[in-house]
């Protein structure tokens, strides 16, 4: 009998081109997401080097990170810089026969949504990115991870990374997670307890009852964060969930051959008696809202708690971190959480603009007005999100409590289109990431979930979702 | 890519944990389709004030540290987005060689595949780096990556480990799709097994 493998090992050991001692790995990629931002100087470096785009065909393109999501400006763009790295991207895949999911065609939107609901994304597939949050794919039991522009274009050019292999982890979560939270509270505890660099060198397999009861679009949400933990990716066994999300989607194998696809998705588990290079066990059923409090995403507080002492620090080094943590954001340490008011609220992004994402949010915000003075933008996660969540009238419920409703793309999760804080601006926001000036110079992000920053954005402080006074 | 073997030069410290690629290169600056143009806004909402002006409390816009061509920071540097435009401001300004506790994964492969060499050393041995970085004005280090060690006038003397293949690429300056083009019969042996099991 063959050694038990894990998920993750399945996966490697299935795209090896080849292996030499003291040599990284030559690892094969089944899927090419591309996007405006960090591709132009790959396809330039191909041009200026004669050489080809090797497999066209496993290479999609989209425009997301910069485009504007007003109605009017997202097909004139006022920046001409932006505009001038859309038309790159236009111009490149024209050029090089790579399918490109262009604003308008409905099938628009930002990498980490579209994947999946076109069905590219699929189990045991190695897909890479410019982009961190390429982790996301990983919730389909493939081996997903961001890469920079200079591996864009090995990939381009050889359809290849060149990988030293991972360590593995596994976490597993027991019990069934709290009604009022969610796996974006779930991923935020997790990155609170491993810290940002405590995944750095594994791939994690996320296991265990409470994580195979998320849908599809809260498994992605768990995964799209694992590079917050330093982690290279993250990854979750195909099951029949998975199967069920990705049955009848437009890339997905059809016919006879879904039925095949799905018998050797199967396969893709841990095997009983395969080992971790690192294990660790939590209790779902303690869960809590969480919030961030500081300048990155390990810097996290339950909604009921006190933003935290420096005295509880691990080091001179920690507390200085946690100094200036709460001089950028304003805050003083024994504050409760919840008295902190804000000015904004973003739902939003590869990490939480989904359909489930916004359903959510409405739940919340039915019936209720936004607080006076708090500024709420709902930008969906691509134009298949927007059209779904328009049918089911959720733009509606947006609109009638006074919150703004965009047009689909990574929009104020990173601020490189018109949507930015004002300094000193406080957000709650379901992205991902809580940098000094992530979502502009000297603004205040919290991370959240959905429900909660809607909540927040009616009562316009934090507050704990899991007593909300729902409306129908 | 510029080879590196031996590099001698002044050391700056940034006193900061989990410096992401947010702070090195913030997105506003990201626009540019050249590789080209970055070290301009390399720190950029640290160095500048919103109006432009330097930011005098800011090391790298002091004395002798404007010309630092190797950095000292605290651990998990690079994190965050894999914006290889980090790697590309970094080197533009000047810099070299990077030294801090652990470097984030992304960031690490985006300096190797740029000739910024990045190497991982005890909190320690960092803090008494970062502390003769303001004492001594200027302070060198030499940095020999035949050799993986690290000196400097005063009898410091650390070696390091670094990756053997990336330090291989670094040594003679290589592109890594020129070697793995060499491999170019494995990459097409693998397609067509994989297209010989799917029909």
């Amino acid at each position: 009998m063959s050694k038990p493998r894990t998920l993750f090992e399945k996966v490697w050991d299935a795209h090896v081109v080849r292996a030499a001692e003291g040599e990284p790995t030559l690892l094969y990629i089944d899927l090419h997401l591309v996007h405006e931002v960090t591709s132009p100087q790959a396809f330039e470096g191909l041009r200026l080097a004669s050489r080809k785009v090797r497999r066209p065909d496993l290479t999609f393109a989209t425009i997301d990170h910069n485009i504007p999501t007003t109605t009017d400006e997202r097909f004139v763009i006022k920046d001409q810089i932006a505009a001038q790295q859309i038309a790159t991207l236009r111009k490149n895949c024209e050029a090089t026969g790579i399918p490109l999911f262009d604003i308008g065609s409905g099938r628009q939107g930002i990498v980490h949504v579209i994947g999946p609901e076109l069905g590219l994304t699929q189990p045991g597939k190695t897909i890479v990115c410019g982009d961190s949050h390429t982790s996301t794919h990983g919730a389909f039991g493939a081996l997903a991870f961001g890469i920079g522009t200079s591996e864009v274009e090995h990939v381009l050019a050889t359809q290849c990374v060149s990988q030293k292999k991972p360590r593995s982890m596994r976490i597993s979560v027991t019990g069934t997670l709290p009604e009022g939270t969610t796996s974006k509270d779930l991923v935020l505890d997790i990155i609170r307890r491993l810290g940002t660099d405590g995944g750095t060198g594994y791939v994690i397999e996320y296991a265990g009852q409470a994580v195979r009861e998320l849908t599809m679009e809260e498994r992605m949400t768990v995964c799209n964060m694992s590079i917050e933990c330093g982690a290279r990716a993250g990854m979750i066994a195909p099951d029949d969930t998975t199967f069920r999300y990705l049955e009848g989607r437009p890339y997905v194998p059809q016919r006879s051959a879904w039925g095949e696809a799905v018998a050797r998705w199967r396969t893709l588990v841990t095997d009983e008696g395969a080992t971790f290079d690192c294990e660790i066990m939590l209790d779902g059923t303690k869960l809590e809202p969480i919030v961030t409090w500081g300048t990155n995403p390990g810097m996290s507080i339950p909604v009921t708690a006190t933003i935290p002492n420096t005295s509880d620090a691990r080091d001179a080094s920690q507390r200085a971190a946690m100094l200036a943590a709460l001089e950028y954001m304003g805050l003083e340490a024994g504050t409760r959480i919840e008295d902190v008011t804000l000015d904004r609220v973003f739902i939003g992004s590869c990490t939480n603009g989904r359909l489930e994402d916004l359903r959510a949010a409405a739940r919340v915000m039915r019936g209720h007005k936004v607080h006076a003075g708090v500024d709420v933008l709902v930008v969906p996660g691509s134009e298949a999100v927007k059209r779904a969540a328009e049918r089911e009238g959720l733009d509606r419920i947006f609109k009638e409590a006074g919150a703004q409703w965009r047009e689909p793309g990574c929009s104020m999760c990173l601020g490189m289109n018109p949507d930015i804080l004002a300094p000193k601006q406080r957000c709650a926001s379901t992205s991902n990431r809580n940098f000094e000036g992530r979502q502009g110079r000297d603004g205040r992000t919290h991370l959240v979930s959905p429900a909660t920053a809607a909540a927040a954005a009616i009562t316009g402080r934090f507050v704990d979702v899991r007593g909300w006074k729902y409306r129908s | 890519m510029e080879p590196i073997r031996q590099h001698r030069g002044v050391v700056a410290a940034l006193h900061r944990e989990n410096i992401d690629t947010d702070q090195i290169i913030p997105k506003q600056h990201l626009k540019r389709i050249e590789r080209t143009g970055f070290g301009q806004f390399l720190f950029f909402d640290w160095r500048y004030h919103p109006d432009g002006r330097e930011r005098e409390d800011f090391v790298l816009n002091q004395g002798h540290f404007r010309k630092a061509t190797i950095l000292v920071a605290g651990k998990n540097f690079g994190c965050g987005s894999s914006r290889e435009h980090a790697a590309w401001a970094l080197g533009e300004f000047g810099f070299r060689v990077i030294l801090a506790p652990s470097f984030a994964d992304i960031f690490r492969n985006n300096a190797g595949n740029n000739g910024l060499l990045v190497i991982e050393l005890a909190e320690a041995v960092i803090q008494h780096i970062a502390g003769n970085a303001e004492t001594h004005c200027p302070y060198e280090l030499s940095v020999d990556l035949e050799n993986q060690t690290i000196t400097d006038e005063y009898g410091l003397s650390e070696s390091f480990e670094v990756d053997p293949f990336r330090r291989h690429r670094l040594l003679h300056g290589l592109d890594e799709i020129d070697m793995t083009l060499e491999h170019e019969a494995d990459i097409a042996r693998y397609e067509q097994l994989q297209q010989a099991s799917r029909a």
